[in-house]
């Protein structure tokens, strides 16, 4: 195990660190220590570790990870695993703004609440939320799936594509063209594994499925005189 | 992008750090609002005695004499603090209007920054670390305070642009965010008899905020009031002279952290500034939902 303590050494050369162990390393295991609410921890990592973050973080930690496997002990601030590529990022507290925006792929578990936003844009990544939600999440989510074990916020899923929303809660709106859909064996079966996957023991029958009722995205011919 | 740092003590025997504390949290805020910040805190509360804070950009001129010409002028005695550009006048409550109309004639140049019976601001262009500085902020005492950092959208970057903004006695407020319909609500409030010292939009939430409470509302129904009435981004945080408040705009996309113990309540825009209070580790930390009040009193 690598410590690192960020107070003593900085930013970038935390960042610098993790960055040249691309390629082929036996140093796959590090602890972040001293982080007092820092921004960018761990931004743009692209090897297989096991990186703890001890404490609570500032803005866009673990952002555009590939590969690595990341752990907040804390909170984490506003655009966490922002387009994740590949790996995990798992948070034992709360998340702020927009965490996973734009994700493109790997595994983001929040074990608290996340706030407003969650998952805005996504595509391609999967998020498993314990807690609750903030309003405008999974806004033009494009493809992945958001599970969600409390409860969601207003305007869930304005705007969607393709990506599959779970609540197992309350959801006090739904956003443009965002409809509650029939729950099939093969989400049960998608659901079950990303509960798992996301450390989480809800059982997959509580919940509900949304998706996009494709009228927004898809051209009407209808409409055609419109263009 | 601007910074907002608050504290509400619970516990007195945190009352002598306040000021150390709060300009802690304030320098922490500095790379999000580099051009100016500011600094309201409540202490020092009673004994018939009210206080007003002026401002002037040639100081040894008009601080010059200012506490004798005052007392010829009310025939009561006036005490006076000069800290570099600022200065605290201490006043008899019965007499803090005559004061304020003496002082527009005796020194015109000068700027009321607040008025009221606990409450001091301090505010100046430079970086936080300076403004704090000059007025020797890590020596104040106080039972709660608020700081602002600001990164200048909607006025100019001036000393009277700058956070917090004061518009009834011992009131304050700042902000992160800009308001859109400013213009339409200060003609309406100076229609009701507010005034106005600047062009900001910050100052005309200040006012909203003042002109509520004065027509008989608690600091809690005038901020909901508000989230029917300001339009625009928002997260304010109020100080009145025994309460505290925080409100976000119902999009809230500029940042708030809480944190409550049984020694205070802090608000952070990030959770950077929060970090050296005592007891953080084990605070219960949260982001204050949308449109939503939150106030404390003592």
């Amino acid at each position: 195990m690598q410590t690192f303590d960020l107070a003593a050494r900085g930013l970038r050369e935390l960042n610098q660190t993790l960055h040249s162990l691309q390629g082929t390393t036996n140093q796959t295991a590090w602890e972040i220590v001293n982080t007092k609410g820092s921004h960018s921890i761990a931004v743009g990592v692209d090897a297989p570790l096991d990186i703890t973050v001890q404490g609570t973080t500032g803005y866009y930690c673990a952002g555009m990870n590939k590969q690595a496997t990341i752990r907040i002990k804390g909170n984490a601030g506003p655009g966490v695993a922002e387009n994740m590529m590949s790996g995990s990022v798992i948070i034992d507290g709360d998340a702020s703004q927009y965490a996973g925006a734009t994700g493109r792929g790997g595994l983001l578990v929040i074990k608290g609440n996340a706030s407003s936003r969650c998952g805005i844009s996504m595509k391609g990544i999967e998020i498993v939320v314990h807690g609750n939600i903030g309003h405008m999440s999974a806004f033009m989510a494009q493809t992945g799936a958001l599970v969600v074990c409390g409860d969601a916020g207003e305007a869930l899923g304005d705007s969607l594509y393709e990506a599959r929303l779970y609540v197992r809660g309350s959801v006090k709106s739904l956003g443009a063209d965002c409809i509650e859909k029939e729950m099939r064996p093969e989400h049960l079966a998608q659901l079950a594994d990303l509960l798992k996957r996301g450390e989480s023991d809800a059982n997959p029958a509580d919940f509900k499925r949304y998706g996009s009722a494709r009228k927004l995205y898809t051209f009407n011919i209808d409409n055609a005189a419109a263009y | 992008m601007c910074g907002i740092v608050g504290l509400f003590l619970k516990d007195k025997s945190l009352e002598p750090m306040l000021g150390a504390m709060l300009t802690d949290m304030l320098i922490t805020m500095t790379d999000r609002g580099p051009d100016s910040a500011g600094i309201a805190i409540y202490g020092g509360a009673g004994d018939g005695a009210g206080k007003i804070t002026v401002q002037s950009a040639n100081p040894l001129v008009d601080f010059a004499n200012l506490d004798a010409d005052l007392h010829d002028s009310l025939g009561v005695p006036v005490l006076m603090l000069v800290k570099s550009t600022h200065a605290v006048l201490e006043i008899p409550s019965d007499q803090m209007d005559a004061a304020r109309s003496a002082l527009a004639s005796l020194r015109p140049a000068v700027k009321v920054m607040s008025a009221g019976d606990s409450l001091e601001i301090y505010k100046e262009v430079g970086l936080p670390r300076d403004v704090a500085a000059r007025f020797d902020v890590t020596k104040m005492h106080g039972t709660h305070g608020i700081g602002h950092t600001r990164m200048a959208t909607e006025s100019a970057v001036t000393t009277m642009g700058a956070h917090p903004f004061s518009t009834g006695p011992d009131q304050c407020l700042v902000h992160n965010g800009s308001l859109s319909n400013h213009n339409g609500l200060r003609r309406e409030l100076i229609r009701e008899g507010m005034t106005f010292e600047t062009q900001n939009d910050t100052e005309v939430a200040a006012a909203y905020v003042s002109h509520k409470l004065k027509s008989g509302m608690n600091l809690g129904q005038a901020l909901e009031a508000g989230l029917e009435d300001l339009d625009g981004f928002y997260t304010f945080v109020v100080g009145t002279k025994d309460g505290f408040g925080v409100v976000r705009d119902p999009i809230a996309c500029k940042p708030a952290v809480m944190a409550e113990t049984d020694q205070y309540v802090a608000f952070g825009s990030e959770f950077r500034a929060m970090v050296n209070l005592p007891g953080i580790e084990t605070a219960r930390v949260w982001e204050p939902e949308p449109a939503t009040v939150y106030f404390w009193n003592h």
